[in-house]
């Protein structure tokens, strides 16, 4: 977050992403690992290039001073801390949320669905409105970038046309 | 010969097995890790990889952005009709067993599920060549030497 | 009150204390620097140390991923976080994505992707404002 060249911020989220990807494989996550893997060290590394192509290169110096949000973020991070005292320890079997429907849905599986992935049959079988809402996010989110930045092919070539006029 | 000459020959080896693998991926999800999601962005991260070392240009000509676009919404007609279609017969919304024949439910489930993932890999793989379209139809302002 | 941080307290609750750590890292990002892309990657880095949480509370020692397996006394991780953060994962990249794209068009409208020049423009655009400016 010193940094000021951009190019290097963006490769340096991507090698975030890929650890993480690797945090959750340590974690048994491997549907999460492969998903932030590909989404996160992949798509969006390409798009925040994509970006500085048409913006900047450098950040500007920083013109104010730090100390505000550095109290901010302290004072958020102390009240957090103090809040996660009350929090089951990590890894115990007897954490309030393996107690319900975790175990339920393992359970079920192979009686109703028959599949060996708990994960994609939670996802597509009995949480199947969420997956919908989701499709229809990331549906949502391809419109709105067409509308603010698609420019057709003819718009393009009418400006080339103008720029070789100029020269 | 230009620089790239490497990186267009290693892409013209790797692009079909990418796209091998994210059909793989998008099938064996029920048995393994996998899915639609990971799917639907290994298989527009072989488009992108294309537009990338070929120039964006050649990808319009394969791809045009209408084909894009038809596809984002069959993705999400693909997974919304198969709930409308258990509302027809009679069942709840997305209810898999209205895909069922009589005494096989997992059969139904099983069903069920293909299509729906499927829907959702389409459309995560379209929207994700679509939003990188949309990134590159922008004039870019920057030469190859500026790299 | 300090005698309950002993050995056990720490080992139990230090993966909150990690993604809280991370979590307040990208919060600074984004609130201390004027970079627009830089608060964009700030917010990713929230993002992400916010799945770290979700998923560390649903692992069980000695468990394994929720594949299932022919072992009958296999012990499985919660499935349930598993599936949140999925579908937390791919609505944040559209976010992302959408972002970007705002940044683009901003960056064409307002020639910089630094916020207090964009702050001293649109100050200057309410004091004096420009009769032609639709056509940008």
């Amino acid at each position: 977050m010193m940094l000021r060249d951009l190019f290097a911020v963006v490769m340096l989220s991507g090698v975030f992403s890929l650890l993480s990807a690797g945090l959750f494989v340590a974690l048994d996550a491997v549907d999460v690992a492969f998903t932030e893997a590909a989404v996160g060290a992949g798509i969006s590394t390409v798009l925040m290039l994509g970006t500085m192509a048409l913006t900047d290169r450098e950040e500007k110096r920083p013109q104010h001073s730090r100390a505000l949000p550095m109290l901010v973020v302290l004072v958020t991070g102390a009240a957090l801390i103090y809040g996660t005292a009350d929090l089951p320890p990590f890894g115990s079997p007897d954490a309030p949320v393996h107690q319900h429907v975790g175990p339920e849905y393992i359970e079920r599986t192979p009686h109703e669905i028959g599949l060996p992935n708990v994960v994609t049959a939670v996802l597509a079988s009995y949480r199947s409105f969420d997956t919908l809402g989701e499709t229809t996010v990331v549906f949502t989110a391809g419109i709105a970038v067409i509308v603010l930045l698609h420019r057709s092919n003819a718009g393009r070539r009418r400006e080339e046309d103008e720029e070789e006029e100029e020269i | 010969m230009d620089h790239h000459f490497i990186l267009r020959v290693i892409s013209k080896m790797l692009i079909p097995p990418i796209m091998l693998y994210a059909l793989y991926v998008q099938f064996h999800g029920d048995f393994g890790p996998g899915g639609g999601f990971q799917a639907g962005v290994i298989f527009a991260v072989a488009f992108i990889l294309y537009a990338i070392v070929y120039g964006v240009d050649k990808l319009r000509l394969v791809l045009t952005p209408a084909v894009v676009r038809a596809a984002v919404s069959l993705g999400v007609i693909m997974y919304a009709g198969t709930g409308v279609y258990s509302l027809f017969k009679g069942y709840n919304f997305l209810d898999f067993a209205a895909l069922a024949e009589k005494g096989h439910a997992e059969h139904g489930q099983h069903l069920g599920i293909l299509i729906v993932e499927g829907g959702v890999g389409l459309t995560v793989a379209a929207v994700m060549v679509a939003i990188f379209m949309a990134f590159t139809s922008r004039a870019p302002d920057i030469k190859d030497t500026d790299w | 009150m300090w005698d309950i941080f002993d050995s056990d307290f720490i080992v139990g609750h230090y993966n909150y204390w990690m993604t809280i750590v991370l979590m307040m890292i990208g919060l600074y990002v984004v609130v201390s620097r004027g970079n627009l892309v830089k608060k964009i990657v700030g917010l990713n880095l929230f993002q992400t140390s916010v799945f770290m949480l979700y998923i560390s509370m649903g692992k069980i020692f000695g468990g394994t991923a929720p594949i299932l397996t022919d072992n009958p006394d296999e012990v499985y991780a919660n499935p349930l976080p598993h599936v949140l953060i999925l579908t937390a994962i791919v609505v944040g990249i559209a976010t992302t994505a959408l972002g970007l794209a705002l940044v683009i068009r901003i960056k064409e409208q307002f020639g910089t992707i630094e916020e207090d020049e964009i702050f001293d423009i649109e100050q200057d655009l309410a004091r004096h404002p420009v009769a032609s400016d639709g056509g940008r």
